[in-house]
């Protein structure tokens, strides 16, 4: 794994440019296993199916429940993928090649966490539209929008899960901890995206959904910047 | 342990508190004697956040200093924090059942409360899965602050879903809408938790103390 950074030559030191390898590196490793991708769209995907049988149809209907099972399963299999985002580094102490690479703290978490983004989206890609299937609700129109709302969660989700992730790998309970530490942190995206998910699925408009969007955006833009900063302290100095 | 003056001073005004509000406080008219836990409720829940405040405070100044006295108080205020946020979250329901009718309900308040006492938990369980001292330090700072940021985010996405709290009686902007000898005794009530709080925060600390120079023998400064 660390043989592309010990071969990569740095010719300009930009964050940015830093985090997209580091990304890179980790998208690669799942490319090539596809280990944790395949588990967790199986894991959401059974999520689905359970939901529908604990849903009694006559009572609710379809456009109430949706909502709550796509930011359900978003939220657990999230957790699924992030504990591995962490967990990897630690075998073999693949982390230490990575901490003794010439890249800033901030670059080796932005582009985890870049990665991470990518795998949440992944699933959210496929979630979405299984749910849509399963509890036949045509998406049409609002396609766009819920991606966008999707999107916007994804980010706080990974900023704070990449964040935690890194912590509870060095801890004796990771695996208990990380839901522990990320799930209260995970409150204020699931509300607002789950309240706008709602809002779209009843038939109102994208308008109606913009107080909830602004909250989402201000959690990304606080967490994503003070994830940031507080990585390189979770670190051994 | 033996007690400090300031912890006499603490659990005088606590007896004081109560025997002024249990027999010496009119009874209110409307909720009858269930009104009398607000006298512990409301003061629980202002040193809850209290503790909260100052574990975000610490730990923003243990990574900036990197002194270990910080790290002690915010595990102390955590600890603390968390048996005053069990006490608000015990009381609330208590008066919630015979006043609203229901022992819980998904209000902007309560659930901030919980939420508020979930993290305190997560606190206390980071620090008991890590061994090594600094690192603990540092993981536990990182989380009060990240947990100081949340608190506004959780009260807002909260506040917007639904609210049914009785609105602010003390802190708003004419006078506190309380009949005078209620409003002593409350005041009273929110001075004596203080105090309690400042007592058992020193006495955790003074824990965390002893136990860090009785795993540390070669060193003799505390």
């Amino acid at each position: 794994m660390p043989t592309n950074i010990a071969t990569w030559s740095p010719p300009v030191n930009s964050v940015v440019g830093d985090a997209l390898l580091v990304a890179k590196k980790d998208l690669t490793i799942e490319f090539r296993t596809r280990s944790a991708f395949l588990s967790v769209v199986v894991f959401a995907l059974l999520g689905i199916v359970i939901f529908f049988f604990a849903w009694d149809s006559t009572a609710v209907s379809a456009a109430d429940l949706a909502p709550g099972v796509l930011w359900v399963i978003f939220t657990f299999s999230g957790l699924l993928g992030l504990h591995r985002s962490f967990g990897v580094e630690h075998q073999e102490g693949a982390i230490d090649g990575l901490l003794a690479s010439p890249i800033s703290r901030e670059a080796i978490f932005l582009g985890k966490a870049g990665a991470n983004l990518v795998f949440v989206v992944a699933v959210q890609a496929i979630a979405i539209p299984a749910v849509s299937l399963f509890y036949n609700l045509p998406l049409g129109g609002i396609a766009l929008p819920l991606a966008g709302i999707a999107f916007l969660a994804a980010i706080g989700l990974v900023a704070v899960g990449t964040l935690f992730s890194a912590m509870a790998a060095n801890t004796r309970l990771s695996e208990l901890l990380l839901p522990m530490l990320s799930l209260p942190f995970f409150v204020p995206i699931v509300i607002p995206a789950a309240q706008a998910t709602a809002k779209l699925l009843s038939g109102r408009p994208v308008v109606d959904a913009v107080a909830w969007l602004k909250l989402l955006l201000a959690f990304d833009i606080v967490f994503v910047a003070a994830c940031m900063l507080a990585y390189p302290f979770t670190l051994e100095e | 342990m033996k007690p400090t003056p300031l912890s006499i001073v603490a659990a005088l005004a606590v007896v004081v508190t109560y025997v002024r509000a249990i027999f010496f406080t009119p009874t209110e008219a409307i909720q009858g004697p269930a009104q009398k836990i607000f006298y512990v409720h409301a003061p629980a829940a202002w040193v809850a956040f209290l503790a909260f405040g100052l574990v975000g405070l610490a730990s923003v100044l243990y990574l900036w200093l990197r002194d270990d006295r910080l790290d002690r108080i915010a595990e102390a205020s955590a600890e603390v924090g968390l048996i005053f946020t069990t006490v608000v979250l015990i009381t609330g329901p208590l008066w919630g059942r015979p006043i609203w009718g229901t022992y819980w309900t998904w209000d902007a308040r309560l659930t901030l409360t919980l939420f508020l006492w979930f993290i305190f938990v997560a606190y206390m369980v980071l620090r008991g899965a890590i061994e090594d001292r600094d690192m603990r330090a540092r993981y536990c700072a990182v989380l009060g602050i990240l947990g100081a940021l949340l608190v506004p985010f959780i009260h807002l996405s909260v506040y917007l879903f639904r609210t049914l709290h009785p609105k602010p009686i003390l802190l708003k902007p004419d006078t506190p809408s309380l009949p005078p000898e209620m409003l002593t005794t409350v005041l009273l009530a929110f001075g004596a938790f203080t105090l309690l709080y400042a007592a058992l925060l020193r006495a955790r600390y003074r824990f965390a103390v002893e136990r860090d120079s009785a795993h540390r023998p070669d060193s003799h400064h505390a």
